[in-house]
């Protein structure tokens, strides 16, 4: 690893501003599960490492039930499945912070990081679109959100730009009959890549029986996080039923554009997108109901 | 439902029981010293530059910005060799194994695999060496190259050696070739065999290139005293084999090297190479300092010695009652860039586990653009069973024929006359069939949706010279000496059998490791040799002691030796009660008798007990994503005696593990440019605790008739069986017959795609 400068700014003010006149030279330090490992590995540099974890603003961790929850990007992910009103109130999110890595790089990665880091198999990242949720972004011209299906723009490239820091994710509060899961594919139990990874969200009706509405995002199938859109609208007001949720999945995979790689192939993949949004939506109607 | 039985015939008051390991303390609380522990004053840290092509003629060299950037001491390359200084006259017959085992540690003139050594440098600190090995600038013509078994075997394929040629039983080769060697063994008439045949059944299998994965990373510290003593303190199975491997390449007298094993993190065959030895020697020569390295996950993975990969075609003629009267086998390993794969001992060992008439095995050694094999863990065995194992299973299913029951009707036993014309003696492999059927789990009812498989094991294990020293104190603690590097707990089972031999307790002897000045000649620890060759010593080294303590006894008494009895650990007159001593009085005599004792003893035994396993496994696979879960696996295996039942236990569990990862995940995946992706444990799938079950485990006690406890080598069988068993647990569960492993979740899908399901 080549040697690198180190600050730790404590105001959102400073980080930007350190950040603005650092450019492309700086990188930020949430976690630094995916930083340092890129850094030791030789596929990142940065003259510059601004830890953000000392701005009280991207620690914060809160839930209420007009606002929903405001979860700072530097919030590692063993607070978040462990804080018993979020893990109750948003269990479509505990799925993706409790398989992220594992129990040691689970005390140190954080879903903002997750987000950052942009990896088209980033597990946080279908499972937060699918949630409705919105970056917080600050920066050299004041604050600005960003949906998290507009976030990640290529292999580990995102939307923010010179100066900016994602500061945290809001998630709104769940409506009435909803519920959500995260599902990923690896070919072990454990501390690995997702070959997929499906996260969805439906609103159900008061009787349980009919979809309101409906959100799906894929991982690992395209190169950046994809919000099939089409695949949740198709469940907006039809009747739940296995053909109904056959043909989302059906559409899931046809927004599905992966590649053949070391962890799967193109037709593994979109086979697999088309299993995992079964069996993701059949979680999520189950929560939705109540179980 | 018992998870570990031990079915034991003979019983003794220290051998067999399960005392505390000597090593344990210092290993649980941290302080045990491994190679990266070394920290002498003024050490350098060293960094290897590295081809990052798998083929390539290297042009030019140049270190000078290396050399000239500020904490930098030394740069070598192949040239600081005394290789590149001796021509092909004076070398003669030596010149290609010289020249393989130099450009092993720094290539010459071509990379022959990605991760392949092509400068070193010696800097103040690991990070000054990173930022000056980029400085470094060398110019290569990129060649073709090849990463796959068959590819290299044929007339148009890449040469990687242009002066190679086919070593043909014993005929050369008229022209080059990446076939380093043919090797053939047949017995009896195979066409007869097959003719007399009611089913024939014949397949191809391939197998992957597999890492054993070892925990702690290769590493060295290498101090040139100005004397000319060479001192290495590094991570090996074999200190011997380092000091002979750097001397050699050194060209230097092996007395000039003392290598001081340090603890190990795991070898499994792995670490009996020597890689960074010989680079750290000569920076050290260079700078008058001591040296140190350390590779990284991803140089282990690149440039260390994995398992080959083998592609394999079987042919099997059975009756229709099960008798076996013909195989037929043929086996190509790739040995990566240096030819050395174990293609001879996989057809050796292809068809050990039955007694057939008629047979032939031909096996094919290969050199690719891949890092040179090294042993892991019976090395080419676990590949011809993944294939014969396979077949096997076929051939019960189309006779509907239960799987043990045909192995036990083809078993081989004492007396069988193996394919390499070895007779078999006393071995276990029909006490361990009917271990596994009488087992409640081969018993149990399959639930739906669960498939079943069983595999057999062989491994022949192996003797070779060992050195042991015992000295007496006069406390009655005897000091047990010796060169063999502990990796699997030989330190208790060696102190163990030098215990019982003596008749004292086990906590009354000591086993130390020490360094290759301070012992006779020891080979390495692998081939399941150690508790039972260095055992012997041990046992030998003990008759040594008890014959000196009766000779003090006598000098004590003034009596004839004749007259005494050496009895449990009582020195005895035979025929005066009165005069008896503890072995623990008597220590306490020897100060003022003529001082301490100590006895030795150097073997190389011919008496190794073949090893047998036979697995049981149960899997159940996802159909929608052909992901398998192993729910259930019994790992039996003959042990002869198990000296520390634990650890035995440990070693069938390991080897079972290390199985079931290279039966599902484990794989080196290439890219088109033939590079390795996945250098790391990240992509490199190896099982986590959370993909397996617990492995139950049998012991069998078959007694090896060449110890006197009669105990054989346990560490290698029971990787054996697991890929095979596990591949027709699959077929049990889903229809489909998997030849090639890994047996990922894709080929399960792809498997069931082309079988015309979704």
């Amino acid at each position: 690893m080549e040697p690198f400068d180190f600050v730790s700014p404590t105001t959102i003010e400073e980080a930007v501003k350190t950040l603005a006149s650092a450019g492309d030279q700086a990188r930020i330090l949430a976690g630094g599960t995916d930083l340092l490992v890129q850094m030791r590995a030789g596929r990142r540099t940065a003259p510059l490492v601004v830890d953000i974890k000392g701005i009280p603003e991207l620690n914060v961790l809160s839930y209420d039930a007009s606002k929903g929850l405001t979860l700072g990007a530097a919030v590692p992910c063993y607070k978040i499945y462990e804080d018993e009103t979020v893990a109750k109130v948003y269990p479509g999110l505990i799925d993706a912070a409790f398989l992220i890595g594992g129990i040691q790089i689970q005390g140190r990665a954080s879903i903002g990081g997750n987000i950052c880091n942009a990896a088209p198999s980033g597990d946080a990242i279908p499972a937060v679109i699918a949630l409705r949720g919105v970056c917080n972004v600050a920066g050299p011209n004041g604050t600005r959100e960003i949906l998290c299906e507009d976030f990640c723009t290529a292999p580990g490239q995102n939307a923010l730009k010179n100066g900016e820091i994602l500061v945290s994710i809001s998630i709104p509060a769940p409506q009435a009959n909803s519920g959500a899961n995260y599902l990923r594919f690896i070919p072990r139990n454990e501390m690995d890549i997702a070959v997929v990874g499906v996260g969805t969200s439906v609103q159900l009706d008061a009787s349980g029986q009919n979809f309101v509405s409906a959100r799906i995002a894929l991982a690992s199938v395209a190169p950046t996080p994809v919000f099939a859109t089409e695949a949740g609208d198709s469940l907006a007001g039809k009747a739940v039923s296995e053909e109904a949720i056959q043909q989302a999945s059906e559409l899931a995979m046809a927004a599905a554009k992966p590649i053949s790689d070391m962890r799967g192939t193109i037709r593994q993949r979109i086979h697999l997108i088309g299993v995992f949004t079964r069996r993701t939506l059949n979680i999520a109607i189950e929560r939705a109901r109540g179980g | 439902m018992i998870s570990n039985q031990v079915l034991s015939e003979v019983e003794f008051n220290v051998v067999g029981k399960r005392p505390l390991r000597p090593d344990g303390v210092d290993k649980v609380t941290g302080r045990a010293q491994y190679g990266d522990d070394t920290n002498l004053t003024g050490t350098l840290r060293a960094k290897v530059l590295r081809s990052p092509h798998p083929h390539a003629r290297i042009k030019s060299i140049d270190t000078s910005k290396a050399e000239a950037f500020p904490g930098v001491r030394a740069v070598v390359t192949a040239k600081d060799l005394p290789f590149a200084s001796l021509s092909k006259d004076e070398l003669g017959g030596e010149y290609t194994a010289l020249k393989y085992a130099s450009d092993h540690m720094l290539a010459s003139d071509k990379a022959l695999f990605k991760g392949h050594p092509i400068a070193a440098l010696a800097a103040v600190n690991a990070h000054v060496a990173e930022s000056a090995l980029a400085l470094i600038q060398v110019e290569y013509e990129v060649l073709k190259p090849v990463v796959d078994v068959r590819e290299a075997m044929k007339d148009d394929a890449p040469l990687i050696h242009e002066d190679l040629r086919t070593n043909d039983m014993g005929e050369t080769g008229d022209k080059p070739s990446n076939i380093a060697t043919h090797m053939s063994y047949s017995t009896g008439d195979i066409d007869k065999g097959f003719a007399e045949a009611d089913l024939v059944m014949e397949n191809e299998y391939t197998t992957a290139t597999v890492h054993q994965g070892y925990i702690e990373p290769h590493n060295t510290t290498a101090f040139w005293n100005s004397d000319g003593q060479l001192n290495i303190w590094t991570s090996t199975q074999g200190s011997f084999q380092v000091r002979g491997t750097v001397a050699g390449v050194l060209r230097i007298p092996v007395s000039q090297v003392k290598v001081i094993p340090m603890e190990i993190g795991g070898g499994f065959g792995g670490k009996i190479t020597a890689y960074l030895d010989a680079i750290c020697a000569v920076l050290s020569k260079k700078t008058g300092a001591p040296v140190k390295a350390l590779m990284t996950r991803t140089e282990v993975f690149e440039a260390s010695g994995p398992a080959p990969a083998s592609w394999m075609r079987v042919k099997i003629g059975v009756k229709n009652n099960g008798k076996m009267t013909a195989v037929e086998a043929e086996i190509a390993m790739d040995a990566g860039a240096y030819p050395g794969s174990p293609a001879m001992q996989a057809i050796v060992c292809a068809f050990a586990c039955y007694d057939v008439e008629n047979g032939k095995v031909d096996g094919y050694d290969v050199v690719d653009n891949k890092p040179k094999t090294a042993a892991y863990r019976a090395p080419g065995s676990p590949q011809a069973a993944f294939a014969v194992e396979s077949l096997i299973d076929e051939i019960c299913g189309e006779l509907k024929m239960d799987p043990i029951d045909f192995r036990l009707l083809n078993a081989a036993k004492e007396g069988t006359r193996r394919i390499e014309g070895l007779v078999a003696r006393r071995i276990g492999l029909v006490e361990c069939l009917e271990a596994a059927r009488d087992h409640d789990h081969y018993k149990a009812k399959l639930d739906e949706g669960i498939g079943r498989g069983v595999a057999c094991g062989y491994w022949p294990n192996r003797g070779f010279q060992s050195s042991v020293v015992m000295t007496v104190n006069y406390d009655g603690v005897v000091s047990l000496i010796m060169g063999s590097v502990d990796i699997g707990g030989t330190r208790a089972s060696i102190a163990q059998q030098a215990a019982e031999t003596l008749g004292i307790a086990y906590e009354d002897v000591k086993p130390t490791v020490v360094d290759t000045d301070s012992i006779g000649y020891t080979f390495i620890t692998g081939g399941s040799r150690t508790a039972f060759a260095t055992g012997l010593a041990a046992i030998n080294a003990a008759e040594d002691v008890k014959s000196q303590m009766v000779s003090r006894a006598a000098k004590i008494w003034d009596t004839d030796e004749d007259d005494i009895e050496y009895v449990a650990g009582i020195v005895q007159h035979k025929s005066d009660e009165e005069l008896k001593f503890t072995f623990k009085d008597l220590a306490r005599q020897l100060a003022t008798t003529g001082g301490s004792i100590s006895g030795r003893a150097s073997v190389d035994p011919t008496g190794e007990g073949n090893g047998y396993a036979v697995h049981i496994v149960d899997v159940t696979v996802d159909p929608d994503t052909g992901k398998t879960d192993v729910t259930r696996f019994t790992a039996v295996q003959d042990a002869g005696k198990a000296v520390h039942p634990s650890y035995v236990e440990g070693q069938m569990q390991g080897g079972a593990v290390q199985g079931i990862g290279w039966a599902l995940n484990e794989e080196y995946f290439f890219d088109d440019s033939g590079k390795m992706m996945n250098p790391t444990f990240l992509d490199y799938r190896m099982p986590t605790s959370l993909d397996l079950p617990m492995i139950d485990t049998v012991i069998v006690e078959v007694a090896n008739p060449g110890h006197p406890y009669g105990v054989r080598g346990v560490g290698e069988a029971s990787i054996v069986p697991p890929m095979a068993a596990i591949g027709n647990a699959v077929h049990a569960a889903t229809g489909h017959r998997m030849r090639s492993l890994p047996i990922t979740p894709g080929r399960i899908l792809e498997a069931g795609w082309e079988n015309g399901r979704s």
